[in-house]
Order: C-alpha cells, then structure tokens, then sequence
C-alpha cells in the first residue's frame, strides 16, 4: 500500500485485560484527559464510561469464522459494521479504540483489521493494549487462558496496581510477562496512571515502525523464566535469505502452525536486495512490504520472532535457517 | 473495447452538485432526487433547485424508500421519513442506540433493525419486532405482501411479522450482509463477508452459490423483470441469468464495461435491458445488456461512486460519490 494513503488512515487501539485489571480506568483517563484529541470508542458493556460522548458504540463481540478454509481466520462482525458506521462520521474524531471484554481473545479483533477490505483500507490496527493486574496476573496466568492470550498479543502492557506488591513480586510478575512475550513494551502504573502518547499512536502494527527486535532478549533473558505453555522464539541469520525460499515456508508454516502461531513479525534481509523486508502475522494472516534501504551502519541480520503454544522450536530454527540464500 | 473517452453526448447534460458530505442513498419521490448524506442531511434536488433538510443529528446509516417518501436510519437513534416537498416526520426513536438498517414495504409498512432485533411497523396495526441470533446484517420486504427477508450470521430468516410462527430460515455459513428478493418472490440473494453472494430459490431453499469477485460485493440491482442480477465487486458489470426456473445455477454470468478500476455501485433502468454503473474512479456508465454498448454520463474525478437511483420512469438518474460530488442527469 503506498504511504499516503497509510497516512490518512484512522489508528485503532485495542485495549485488553482481563476483569477488573484497570481498562476502563484507562479508558476513562484516555477520554477525559485534555489532549485534544477526539476517539470513537466501541465498548462492550454501556455504562461503565463515565463520559458523556456521543462517539462511545456498544459492541456485541460477535466472532464469525471467515468462510475462506482459514479455521483460525475468526473476525468480529459487529466491529466491521460499526467501523463501517464510523467512518461516516469521518473528521469527527483522531481515532478508535476498542475496548475487547475481560474474556475475549484479541485474534478475532486484530484479524478484523487485515482481512475485511473496507477496514483495512480506511483504518489501521495501532497497537494491541493490555492492561494486567501486578498482584492477579501471575494467578490468572495459571488458570484463565485468556489473560494468557491478550498478554502474548500485546504490543504495550501496563503492569497496573504496582502499589499492591513489593518490588519482589513486581520483578517476578515482569519476568512472567517477559518469558510469554518479550517483544512488549511494559510499563508500570498505578491507577491505569499513563501519558497517552504511551498508549496511543504506537503504530506497532505499522510496517514502517518494526525497528529493532532487540536481540539480547533472544539471547537471555528470558530464558531465566519458562512458561510452561505460552512459547517465544526468535530467530537470526547473518547470512541473506532467498525469498523464493522464505516465502512458501513461511506461507506454509502459518497456514500448517497458524492455528498455534499467535504473533510472528520478522525483519528480513534478502539476497542482491538493498531493502529491508519486514512482516508480521496474526495466527495465518501475514502482512509484509519493504520498508526502507539497509543503513551502511547497520548489520544486515534477518530476525524472525514466533509467540505461540505448541511449536516445535528445532523445526521452527530448521526451516528458518534453510531459507539462507 | 476501446477505453471510454472523458466526453460523451450526455456527460454535457450532467449536473453537478456539491453535497459536502459522503452520499450515503440516494432515491427518487416523484421528480425530485433524495440524497442522503453521512453527515446527516438529505439533499432533494430537482431542476436547479437544491433544498437541505438536516434529517439526523448524526450520520445517516441506511436509506430506503418508496415513491411517496425517504426512509433514513440514523446513528442518532432515529428512523426519519422525508418527502418530496421537504416535510420529515420522525417515525421511530431510541436514544443511543444506532438504527442499522432500513426497509420499505407496501402501503407505508417500514420496519428497521437495531442490534439482533428487527422491528416491523405497519401502517395500520400492531408493530411487532423479533430478536434474531447475531445482528441483522440486511433487511428487504418480499416484493408483495409484508414478508420481510432478514440477512444474519450463518444464513437468512424469512419473516412474516404477522404470523405466530417463527421465521423459515434460509442457512449458508458466513456473515450475510446485503439482502434482496427477486422481483418475481422466488429468489432471495445476500452479499456475504467474503467476496461472494448467495441465494436461496423459494420455496424450497435451494442454495445458489455466487462467487468468482476479486473483492465484496456491495451493490446489486435486479434489472426490468428480474431478467438479470446486475452487480459491482469486479472491474466490470457482473449480470446473473435469472430467467430461467433454477436462477443462474450452472451458468456463467455476462459482463459488460471492463475497465481497469472496480465497479462499486450500480442500478438497474426501471424499464429497459440497461444498467447504469459507476466505478472506484467516480466514472458513470450506462450499459446495454444485448450488445454491451456503453454511453458515458460522468467523467472520473476520483472519488468512488457510492450511490446511483433511476427515476421512476427511467427519465432520470442520480448519482453520489463517497467525496460528496453528486449529478443529475435527466435523459
């Protein structure tokens, strides 16, 4: 897609968390502090806002599965309708924030954003929020799936209700978070107390924003802290890739694996090519351009970053590395 | 074919118009063209008189209408009738909801859709709604009588308001959206999520399976005598075959007016094997279906055609882009 038209595009928050971690505080905090700024928001229980707007929609979370033979392909219906409404209203607002209920999978929400057309084309996934409770999570990450999923999809996390632990807990409670997803930007508050320019404009699913996947984590940190269930890989070669390679495994993996491949984003560095190529998936959708020519200073290494459960790590590594050139 | 050039006899007799908001529908009462507006106004407009009316204090979501009046669905809550001399009534309001669709029966039946539940309002008699399982999607009453077809999740239900009964549904997996009968009753189509329409001969619900479009279909018109299903969705006009007793089951569509931009809106002549469509480009098209003649009646400008209605009688057309432009062209 050229970049003017990224330009004109409404961004759209997707705020998750589970129950009573702090979202529609953060919500309230995004609507009534003085910055400006106007949002549509879609809500999914009424009342909860305390802000008279006229822009708030409630939503229905209806998840349809896409009749395209993609059994993880699930979109929001409602949303590409209301989104549909919304943008009659264009001019009207900056953008959209979509708040998920405490239960929901992000997956449905972000695959919305690349699959209908109409979406797509007038609006941009910003960065997938999720809001965790610093004293609950670590509990919730053992016995509710979904606190689990909308930590490994996020972009950024706000460990809330910092002031309920000590800096013990608050460490271990981060390497958690870490060791399902070490991509994240985590910031730590109180009250859902946050700048919205931490929040909002993140453009985390911008293709032109993937700048760096910061290889110490894929060397250590997290591998002080393994969750049992929720994986996190990374990959990296020297050595340039073959896109006549690369492609059918990676288009083949995530239609194979999509199912269990919850994230994926990579920055690419192919052969006699001077640009980088970066992409990033949801479970089987991938979106991916070149972004910008390779800087002299900078080692043209491919990186390549997987978040999922039940992923075979050696055949992941495997295939990876035999896209070299 | 020749590419159309940026002048024709009749794109000098287009007038054009500055709506100042995105054409949401536009319909015809008796001369006078209705524009309905995202911004929440209706424009009539006949000769070269223009008259705003400010319907909705929102945007206007779904249109519908007969030859008497406007029936507009606003994200105010209200559903606004408006006629030819300018009068509008607000015929239904609930206050921070959004009225999602619209429909227009005989003898001033309307019924509307908020959310899962489809709401029926006779002219005389009792109104009467239903709760569907996943939001109304679309919504059409049956060419006569006050059967309303009912576009959802995993199918369609065909409702008789009036009626203990429950609705005969109609199922095919996926998100239906736009719904529509033949003009004869025996067919019932639906645009789907996918780029893809379905349909259902009646009585019996056999599933006709539309698809081959490189993106989702948004407009379809049955053409005089429900010869032909005209539709956007591909860079040329697609045209079902519906004159025969199973619809165009095992039969490859006609197309007319390739071009090399979608087709994004398109309307059947109320009399005439003739379909007028417009493109992603703001170009308008009128076609012939015998011999695929084209005449064009705009030149593009950039915006896509979001709106074109006939005339009644087939005299004239009007035609709305997402930019606001708009044109009148009275033949």
């Amino acid at each position: 897609m050229p970049d003017a038209q990224a330009q004109t595009k409404i961004p759209v928050t997707v705020l998750t968390g589970y129950l009573g971690a702090g979202k529609t505080t953060l919500l309230n905090r995004i609507l009534s502090e003085p910055h400006g700024k106007k949002f549509a928001v879609v809500v999914n229980e009424f009342g909860e806002i305390g802000i008279d707007n006229d822009l708030v929609v409630g939503a229905d979370e209806e998840v349809f599965e896409m009749n395209n033979g993609c059994i993880c392909c699930t979109v929001r219906g409602d949303l590409i309708r209301i989104i549909d409404g919304l943008l009659r209203r264009k001019g009207d607002f900056d953008g959209i924030i979509v708040e998920t209920t405490g239960l929901a999978d992000p997956a449905p929400v972000a695959q919305t954003f690349f699959v209908d057309e109409t979406v797509g084309a007038k609006t941009a996934l910003d960065a997938v929020v999720t809001v965790a409770d610093a004293k609950w999570l670590k509990d919730r990450l053992k016995d509710a799936p979904e606190a689990k999923n909308q930590i490994a999809f996020a972009d950024v996390i706000l460990l809330n209700k910092t002031d309920l632990v000590s800096d013990t807990e608050l460490k271990d409670v981060e390497m958690r978070i870490r060791a399902i997803n070490p991509f994240a930007r985590i910031h730590r508050t109180q009250k859902s107390d946050i700048a919205i320019d931490k929040v909002l404009g993140q453009g985390a699913f911008d293709l032109d924003r993937i700048t760096a996947i910061d290889p110490d984590f894929l060397e250590g940190g997290h591998k002080h802290f393994h969750d049992e269930d929720m994986q996190s890989f990374s990959f990296a070669s020297d050595k340039p890739l073959d896109p006549d390679k690369f492609f059918p495994w990676i288009q083949e993996l995530t239609q194979r694996e999509g199912p269990n491949i919850l994230r994926s984003k990579g920055i690419l560095a192919f052969k006699d090519d001077p640009d980088r190529f970066v992409f990033q998936g949801v479970h089987m959708i991938l979106d991916g351009d070149h972004q910008r020519p390779w800087r002299a200073d900078e080692a043209k290494t491919s990186r390549i970053v997987f978040i999922g459960r039940k992923l075979d790590r050696a055949a992941l590594e495997k295939g990876f590395l035999s896209c070299v050139a | 074919m020749a590419a159309p050039s940026s002048s024709s006899s009749l794109t000098s007799k287009l007038r054009h118009l500055d709506l100042g908001g995105e054409v949401i529908g536009v319909h015809f009462l008796g001369r006078s063209a209705a524009f309905a507006l995202g911004t929440g106004g209706i424009v009539l407009a006949e000769g070269d008189n223009e008259q705003r009316i400010e319907a909705h204090k929102g945007a206007i979501l779904s249109v519908a209408g007969d030859a008497r009046r406007l029936l507009t669905g606003g994200d105010d809550g209200r559903v606004v009738a408006t006629s030819g001399d300018g009068a509008s009534e607000t015929l239904f309001e609930q206050r921070g909801r959004w009225i999602d669709q619209v429909a227009s029966g005989a003898d001033g039946a309307f019924a509307f859709s908020i959310g899962k539940t489809a709401h029926f309002r006779p002219a005389k008699g009792e109104a009467k709604s239903l709760e569907f399982p996943s939001t109304v999607g679309g919504l059409a009453f049956a060419p006569k009588g006050t059967r309303l077809a009912v576009a959802h999740y995993g199918g369609a239900s065909l409702w008789f308001p009036n009626a203990v009964a429950k609705p005969d549904v109609l199922v095919w997996k996926g998100s239906h959206r736009g719904i529509l009968w033949s003009p004869d009753g025996r067919f019932v189509i639906t645009t789907m999520q996918e780029a893809a329409l379905h349909g259902w001969r009646l009585p019996e619900g056999a599933n006709m399976r539309m698809s081959g479009y490189p993106s989702r279909v948004r407009s379809m018109s049955f053409t005089a005598g429900g010869k032909y299903l005209a539709t956007s969705g591909a860079s040329e006009v697609i045209l079902w075959p519906f004159t025969s007793k199973e619809g165009p089951m095992g039969k490859q569509p006609t197309m007319l007016a390739p071009r090399d931009t979608r087709v994004s809106c398109v309307a059947a002549h109320p009399k005439e094997d003739v379909v007028a469509c417009g493109y992603d480009d703001g170009l308008v098209l009128m076609v012939r279906i015998a011999d695929g003649a084209e005449i064009l009646l705009r030149a593009p400008e950039g915006s896509p055609v979001s709106a074109l209605g006939w005339r009644a009688d087939g005299g004239a057309l009007a035609i709305g882009t997402e930019a606001g432009k708009a044109g009148l062209m009275v033949f």
